[in-house]
């Protein structure tokens, strides 16, 4: 699949300074994380000034009630908005993909709308309308508002995921099973479910992602009690910055790299069977 | 084909209506604050605060003592609370805003009148911070804790023998510690130490004085390291610069994490400088009134006053709390050396409307 059989590969002074350029983007992408988690381990409150190595800033984290909570609050908010939101994006991905209907055009834009409208206007617009309907819905700000913003945000980008894996699959294999004799749900879940599954964990993958990083929106809809973790990390920047904040972002980073990681594995293990 | 359509909005209304009712019906049984009596609950305690600016500990012992539940939830500027608050329905009983922005929620009708029935302990705090600029009547609010913006000096470097006065950033002793002189990077707190060295208030909204103000941070400019709110206490610390325009609570904290405090000194210069304030308030549509008069009045008491700033290492408007301050704490606030041209010579920012723009215009071009 990856074989560039026809592309010449660049050679001489063309391939060295290729490479050279693609180690350049590595460390850029990468030399500030590494730093991250060296002085995450630094006995010294300034970050940036090396104090010898203490493993103290990751008992704080763990001694840390405030941080703890948010960080429970986070993955609850995280989970409960992933579930959702992949459930809802592939219907509308498959809605949008497979049938025609009326108002499907502006349907469609519609969905992008959330991907490319400003964090805060859209931060504004969920505080207006969360404060106006919370009295007759009975909604208190917390929980619930924080992971329908986060629902509404997500669900474009899962379906825009999965919308790029349905396009690239082939049609006639669910008319194949239906010719067979599968029934409709049958076609679904046995052959058209496996095949987009990749874009499924994708969608997944980049709403779990997308919620635990969010700053500007959860911050406007919060309520009592739901402080997440970056926004209770924001509020700690004012106070300066200790290597606390990094221990705290190594332990969230290496949560999102075992994610990452395993829904490697997942499409791995589902690839053979499905391309 | 057959479209799916009706179902899948049916499917979307349904999984909305669960998760509305899930999250059950709101509690805010309205009672009037009029009718609060002394120490007296109706519910749990949501308390919306700058972050670290009390102990859990500390306000758990709180919830403990009344039985009840207390949540606190963080903010990191003025300008994210304000908007979350005005929205209503925010579910916070107790609000902690700055001073300038204290007089913004109030003229705006975002908190509540105080019933100071409820909050006998307000007879602690201390001359210096009742009836302010921004609550002159004080009828919304009472201090929370309180600190200088001045001048913090490694006196390692510098020596002793400096003048006590703004000269030592604008003037020309600042060309000696050219490179290694820090200003906050805000409009406010800068233009106003300008406008402070040139004698005229730092709540000025006369353009010429602003003007005058512009051309002293301007010509500042090349004997700066640079303009830096967040880590000015830790270049100075970490020796990459020698004198730095500084908040009086981040600066000591920040000493005091170092091998030789007493290297270091922070005073106010003789000119004057900015005080700021942060308020107790409560929101306009707080949903248990009762519970958070009661919180206030606790912070109030002279032993409570005292385990705050004990912690947060803030000033504390409370006169009954300074007896039982942590010495170095309390010889920092009361020094003379500190705040050089006494009390008179400080100011709050107070909020000049139409004016910031020009603040910020005037901080942007000096900056250039």
């Amino acid at each position: 699949m990856s074989t560039n059989a026809g592309i010449t590969q660049p050679r001489g002074l063309t391939r060295g300074l290729l490479s050279v350029n693609a180690w350049l983007v590595y460390l850029f992408f990468y030399a500030p994380i590494v730093l991250l988690i060296i002085f995450s381990f630094s006995d010294n409150r300034n970050v940036g000034v090396w104090g010898g190595f203490t493993l103290d800033w990751y008992r704080e984290f763990g001694d840390s009630q405030p941080t703890k909570a948010a960080l429970w609050n986070s993955i609850q908010i995280a989970v409960a908005s992933t579930l959702i939101s992949v459930v809802l994006g592939t219907m509308g991905a498959l809605a949008l993909e497979r049938f025609k209907f009326r108002g499907k055009q502006v349907f469609d834009a519609l969905l992008y709308l959330p991907i490319i409208i400003p964090d805060v206007t859209m931060a504004v617009m969920m505080l207006l309308f969360f404060s106006q309907i919370a009295g007759w819905l009975g909604l208190s700000k917390g929980f619930a508002t924080i992971t329908l913003s986060h629902i509404a945000f997500s669900i474009s980008f899962v379906s825009v995921v999965v919308r790029a894996r349905l396009a690239g699959s082939d049609d006639r294999l669910e008319e194949a099973a239906l010719d067979l004799y599968a029934t409709r749900w049958q076609a679904f879940r046995f052959v058209t479910l496996p095949l987009i599954m990749p874009g499924i964990l994708g969608g997944a993958l980049l709403a779990f992602t997308l919620s635990l990083d969010d700053v500007v929106i959860t911050q406007f809809v919060a309520g009592p009690g739901w402080t997440t973790l970056p926004v209770f990390v924001f509020g700690l920047i004012r106070k300066g910055v200790t290597p606390l904040i990094n221990s705290v972002s190594v332990v969230m980073l290496l949560a999102s790299t075992a994610l990452v990681a395993v829904s490697l594995i997942a499409q791995r293990a589902r690839g053979g069977d499905v391309v | 084909m057959k479209t799916t359509r009706k179902s899948t909005w049916v499917g979307i209304l349904a999984a909305f209506a669960v998760l509305a009712a899930a999250c059950g019906g709101s509690d805010s049984a309205e009672s009037a604050a009029g009718s609060c009596a002394v120490g007296q609950v109706d519910g749990d305690l949501a308390l919306y605060n700058w972050a670290e600016y009390i102990d859990p500990d500390h306000l758990q012992a709180f919830a403990d003592e009344f039985g009840i539940n207390a949540t606190m939830d963080t903010y990191d500027s003025n300008e994210a609370m304000q908007p979350i608050i005005a929205a209503g329905s925010s579910g916070y009983d107790v609000i902690v805003p700055s001073d300038y922005m204290m007089g913004i929620m109030i003229e705006g009708g975002f908190v509540q009148p105080l019933n100071f029935d409820a909050i006998p302990n307000s007879k602690n705090i201390s001359p210096d911070f009742a009836n302010p600029s921004y609550d002159p009547e004080q009828t919304h609010s009472v201090p929370y804790q309180w600190g200088f913006t001045g001048l913090a000096v490694n006196t390692a470097v510098v020596g002793t023998d400096f003048p006590r006065s703004w000269d030592l950033v604008f003037g020309d002793e600042a060309s000696a510690y050219a490179g290694q002189i820090t200003l906050l990077n805000d409009p406010r707190e800068t233009l106003g130490a300008a406008l402070k060295s040139l004698g005229y208030s730092l709540n000025s909204t006369d353009e010429g004085e602003l003007a005058e103000a512009q051309a002293v941070v301007a010509a500042a400019k090349d004997n700066l390291l640079a303009f830096n709110t967040d880590s000015a206490d830790e270049l100075l610390t970490s020796g990459e610069s020698v004198i730095a325009h500084a908040y009086s609570g981040d600066a000591f904290t920040q000493f005091l994490e170092t091998d030789n405090p007493d290297d270091y000194v922070f005073f106010v210069p003789e000119e004057g400088g900015t005080r700021w304030v942060d308020n107790m308030a409560i929101p306009f549509d707080a949903p248990h009134p009762c519970t958070a008069h009661t919180f206030i009045n606790w912070l109030l008491d002279a032993d409570e006053g005292a385990t705050l700033s004990n912690w947060n290492y803030y000033g504390t408007p409370n006169s009954g709390a300074i007896d039982a301050l942590d010495d170095e704490l309390r010889d920092f606030l009361t020094s003379p050396d500190v705040l050089v041209g006494g009390l008179d010579s400080v100011e709050s920012i107070s909020d000049t409307g139409e004016f910031e723009t020009n603040f910020s215009d005037a901080f942007t071009n000096a900056k250039g």
